[in-house]
């Protein structure tokens, strides 16, 4: 019975790496950028809603709604102002803003806030749980893998039911041609990065008030995002649900056996998915 | 009356290489012209420096009166200047349907042309809309693209190589809708390299070489030689 705790609890674990991975996968398979700030975003985001939580004494689970359309703006300016101008055929520019960018947020936010762990405080949902029979799940858990799987159906949506979302497939195939339909291709990517932007703030509300964060953690949170997003198969959001899933249960499966291994295993599932599925499990038919 | 669409002294390099020198050309409203020419004379370097594409280094282009050198390509769209791209161009991960909606995405108010009567135009469009663009055929990916174009109901629609890598019987098809879209107000600039098939929808022709145009006239009154002599650049004796 411990292995289905473990399988269950790994699963919704890759609930909470699908969400810092779906706004990597989703700015990657618009415009090929790899955000190597991505993780640090997150705990930028982290940060505003503790920031608004603590102002205005409002729950973190509100307070997210408040933080959200200002990290758009920032996605939005950021993807303007800066990335825009290093996208191009050279995929080194981009790489080395991002990575610069990086260091900026973890330098700002340790002046801003110091090394001190915060932690959102989401009250007695905390700890609360559900008896399955079999297994006993936490809310909190339960309620990331859900909004991961909600941020992904709506990302599919958008994609695929929106005329933004035809936009975006029609500039990410051919941003050219896609200029003769009347797409500028730089405010597309300026809204694809809002959106990313919007779903590291989800991110960020589990991620603050599952456990402690500082500074310092975005480049871990990075590569969980980024593993998730290969094992997928890059550009397919339900595949980097799906990478998420396989760390999380990697890691849990790692975790029991010795908890030494958890973060190991992940690593280890990761080139293990790479060696026999290089292109990941499910990459998109015309990459 | 002056011309819907006047080109000017029209410019363009690739780098260093000059690829037009000094374009001049009119288009009527409700005209149909073509360009031909052989390989690397500039119709294609034309068709990107009208459209925004490519870069112009000297010259204009007017729409209605209005100076549109300088815009961006989609802002160009904007103004009702659509282009049909060479090798047809459609976007892989979007069906048929979507490729064709995507033609709209920039459009403002109605216009004559809609999914529906892109539809009624080429049947076929319909009958596959849910396939990817690029499953279908090279002609009914050269319908796609042309539907595409004209989803954004554009004053001038331009065609660059329609017929490139397509049966005789296929080409056919695809100019014999030509007439349906003239009739919808729409001026069209051919590029092809099909000679005849130029002569048969153009009111006037005119043939490049070296990013130059060497020869106008309306298709009646060029005789076989002259647009030869045009066309390969070599003088009969």
């Amino acid at each position: 019975m411990i292995w289905i705790d473990t399988l269950a609890q790994g699963l919704l674990l890759g609930g909470l790496y699908a969400l810092f991975a779906a706004g990597l996968s989703l700015v990657f398979g618009i415009m090929r950028l790899v955000n190597l700030a991505h993780g640090d975003l997150i705990i930028l985001g982290a940060y505003l809603i503790l920031t608004i939580a603590h102002a205005t004494g409002l729950h973190p689970f509100v307070a997210v709604l408040l933080a959200a359309p200002l990290m758009f703006g920032l996605g939005w300016a950021l993807q303007t102002f800066l990335l825009n101008r290093v996208l191009g055929n050279d995929i080194l520019p981009p790489l080395l803003v991002t990575f610069g960018l990086s260091v900026v947020i973890q330098n700002g936010l340790l002046s801003a806030f110091t090394a001190d762990s915060q932690k959102l405080t989401a009250g007695a949902i905390e700890a609360q749980s559900m008896d399955l029979g079999i297994v006993t799940l936490g809310v909190m858990p339960v309620l990331t893998f859900a909004s991961a799987v909600a941020v992904v159906f709506a990302l599919n949506q958008l994609f695929y039911r929106t005329a933004l979302g035809r936009a975006f497939r029609a500039t990410s195939d051919d941003a050219v041609t896609a200029q003769l339909m009347g797409i500028h291709p730089q405010r597309v990517f300026a809204m694809a990065t809002g959106i990313a932007m919007v779903v590291a703030t989800i991110a960020a509300l589990y991620l603050g008030t599952r456990a402690n964060f500082d500074p310092s953690i975005g480049p871990a949170r990075l590569l969980y995002a980024f593993e998730a997003v290969i094992i997928g198969g890059l550009g397919s959001l339900w595949g980097t649900l799906a990478g998420g899933v396989v760390i999380g249960l990697a890691q849990a499966i790692g975790a029991s056996v010795n908890p030494e291994w958890q973060i190991l295993s992940g690593h280890l599932a990761f080139v293990l998915v790479l060696l026999i599925r290089p292109r990941g499990l499910f990459p998109r038919a015309n990459d | 009356m002056s011309p819907l669409l006047q080109i000017a002294g029209l410019t363009a390099h690739y780098g260093d290489f000059q690829a037009l020198f000094g374009v001049d050309l009119t288009l009527g409203q409700g005209e149909t012209i073509a360009i031909i020419g052989a390989n690397g004379a500039g119709k294609t370097t034309l068709m990107r420096a009208v459209t925004g594409v490519a870069r112009v280094t000297a010259g204009a282009v007017t729409l209605a009166g209005d100076n549109i050198t300088r815009l961006s390509a989609p802002d160009i769209l904007v103004c009702g200047i659509a282009m049909v791209p060479e090798g047809r161009k459609l976007f892989a991960s979007l069906t048929v349907e979507e490729n064709l909606l995507i033609g709209a995405h920039a459009r403002q108010g109605n216009g004559f042309w809609t999914l529906e009567r892109v539809q009624s135009l080429f049947p076929i469009l319909k009958e596959r809309r849910h396939s990817p663009g690029t499953a279908l055929s090279g002609g009914q990916q050269q319908m796609v693209a042309i539907g595409r174009a004209l989803m954004s109901n554009p004053q001038v629609l331009l065609c660059d190589e329609l017929s490139l890598g397509l049966a005789p019987v296929v080409i056919k098809e695809i100019y014999a809708a030509f007439p349906q879209i003239k009739s919808s107000g729409t001026s069209i600039i051919v590029v092809e390299q099909d000679i005849g098939q130029a002569l048969r929808v153009a009111d006037h022709v005119h043939c490049m070489m070296e990013g130059r145009i060497t020869l106008s006239g309306r298709p009646d009154t060029l005789s076989r030689d002259a647009i030869h002599d045009a066309y390969f650049g070599v003088s009969h004796a």
